[in-house]
């Protein structure tokens, strides 16, 4: 890694190629982080990933819970003033964090088998795709 | 015409029974029959969200290029959310088209219609004539329509209704004869899959739309998704009987006058 150039550069880009989302449109107005539903969970704000990614500062995404909470719910692409596709952007740091070979986020092991009895599959289908490689 | 019925994997789980049966009762009796595909495959639940992931496309494409262009319904709004934008991404991106064509080794048959069950209701029926076919009115009772995410949004894509300012699942229920309720949280995500990861954050979510229909005086909520339905009963509101939660199709049932045998048998 260290010999193909910055090393936080090439992440940098590959979120963005992956999400195919342009961040430097990102005004900063906040209107993602309002309507989020579940951004009280979040340790990061939807507003501050896109700040994180206009800086470079992209391994403080790769280090936060907000990727994991975000329930891909589409509310903040829809009200996005410069049409910005969030719930992609947390998707490609998913799959950059996931990808590599064992670094699922969930086994199915640790699914109370309480849980398992009564969850609507479509939950589980969702979640092994959206936490597992 | 026929319209092929895609079920899904949940429409056939543990949770699901009374929720497809009530819906391919109704829809028999409205003369709109579904045939269920045959040898149908899950279509993954979430539609993939980046660029370069090809894999999960084949499985919804599987029932895509299996329909040929016939128009394919569902009752699961995920179902329904992934089949057609997989539909939409494969006329538009031919990089995709041809690996997934590549994978099922089928060339692709142009573009299949997904319709959502409630979209056939409205575009195929006709609200005028399902309130025609309504035996017993739900009169007096009062409906609020939980849409959640999948069914509205990216609207774009899914050109479903106005994602802020939805009225479909507000004009099904009137057109079955209930006080239709309409409140702010209707298209607020429920918490969807946090319901395995997450479970408080997911409760703590849904928590908020139950107790907003309850404050505009809702007794029931009905929503087209089958995890929203089992999220929003895991909230205490709910547990404690003060709000019922239903699958769009058993109001309609109920306003059919389907007896309870008939829509089990
Ligand atoms: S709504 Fe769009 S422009 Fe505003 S902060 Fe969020 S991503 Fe940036
Ligand atoms: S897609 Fe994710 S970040 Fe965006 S509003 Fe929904 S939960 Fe929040």
């Amino acid at each position: 890694m260290q010999n193909q150039g910055n090393p936080v550069k090439k992440l940098h880009s590959e979120i963005m190629e992956r999400s195919g989302q342009d961040f430097y449109k990102c005004i900063q107005c906040g209107k993602c982080t309002a309507g989020c539903p579940v951004v009280s969970a979040m340790d990061l704000l939807p507003r501050e990933v896109l700040l994180y990614l206009q800086m470079g500062q992209v391994e403080k995404l790769m280090n936060s819970k907000t990727p994991w909470i975000c329930a891909s719910c589409f509310t903040c692409g829809a009200r996005c003033i410069k049409d910005i596709d969030l719930a992609r952007i947390m998707e490609a740091i998913r799959a950059k964090i996931l990808r590599p070979r064992g670094a699922n986020a969930l086994s199915p092991g640790e699914i109370p088998k309480e849980l398992l009895q009564k969850v609507p599959q479509q939950a589980l289908v969702s979640s092994f795709r959206k936490y597992t490689r | 015409m026929d319209y092929l019925y895609f079920p899904g994997c949940t429409l056939k789980d543990k949770t699901a029974s009374i929720m497809e049966k009530t819906a391919l009762t109704a829809a028999a009796a409205l003369g709109l029959p579904l045939k269920e595909i045959d040898e149908w495959q899950c279509c993954g639940a979430v539609y993939p969200l980046t660029e370069d992931e090809f894999i999960t496309l084949v499985s919804p494409s599987r029932t895509l290029y299996k329909a040929q262009r016939k128009p394919v319904v569902t009752l699961c709004s995920a179902c329904h959310h992934v089949l057609k934008r997989t539909g939409v991404r494969l006329a538009a991106d031919k990089e995709a088209r041809d690996k997934v064509s590549y994978c099922l080794e089928q060339e692709y048959p142009g573009e299949t219609p997904v319709l959502h069950y409630l979209e056939l209701l409205r575009d195929e029926l006709g609200w005028a004539a399902l309130k025609e076919k309504v035996k017993a009115p739900l009169e007096g009772r009062r409906l609020a329509a939980y849409y959640g995410c999948m069914l509205l949004r990216p609207a774009k894509e899914m050109a479903f209704d106005n994602p802020e300012k939805p009225r479909i699942m507000e004009d099904f229920l009137q057109a079955l004869g209930a006080e239709v309720i309409t409140f702010p949280f209707r298209n607020k995500c429920c918490g969807a899959y946090l319901a395995v990861t997450e479970q408080q954050v997911m409760e703590d979510t849904a928590n908020k739309i139950v107790t907003m229909a309850l404050e505009y005086g809702a007794e029931e909520l009905t929503t087209a998704c089958p995890l929203c339905r089992y999220n929003l009963e895991q909230t205490p509101i709910v547990r404690d009987g003060k709000l019922k939660i239903s699958f769009f199709s058993e109001p309609l049932a109920a306003a059919l006058n389907l007896e309870e045998q008939e829509v089990m048998s």
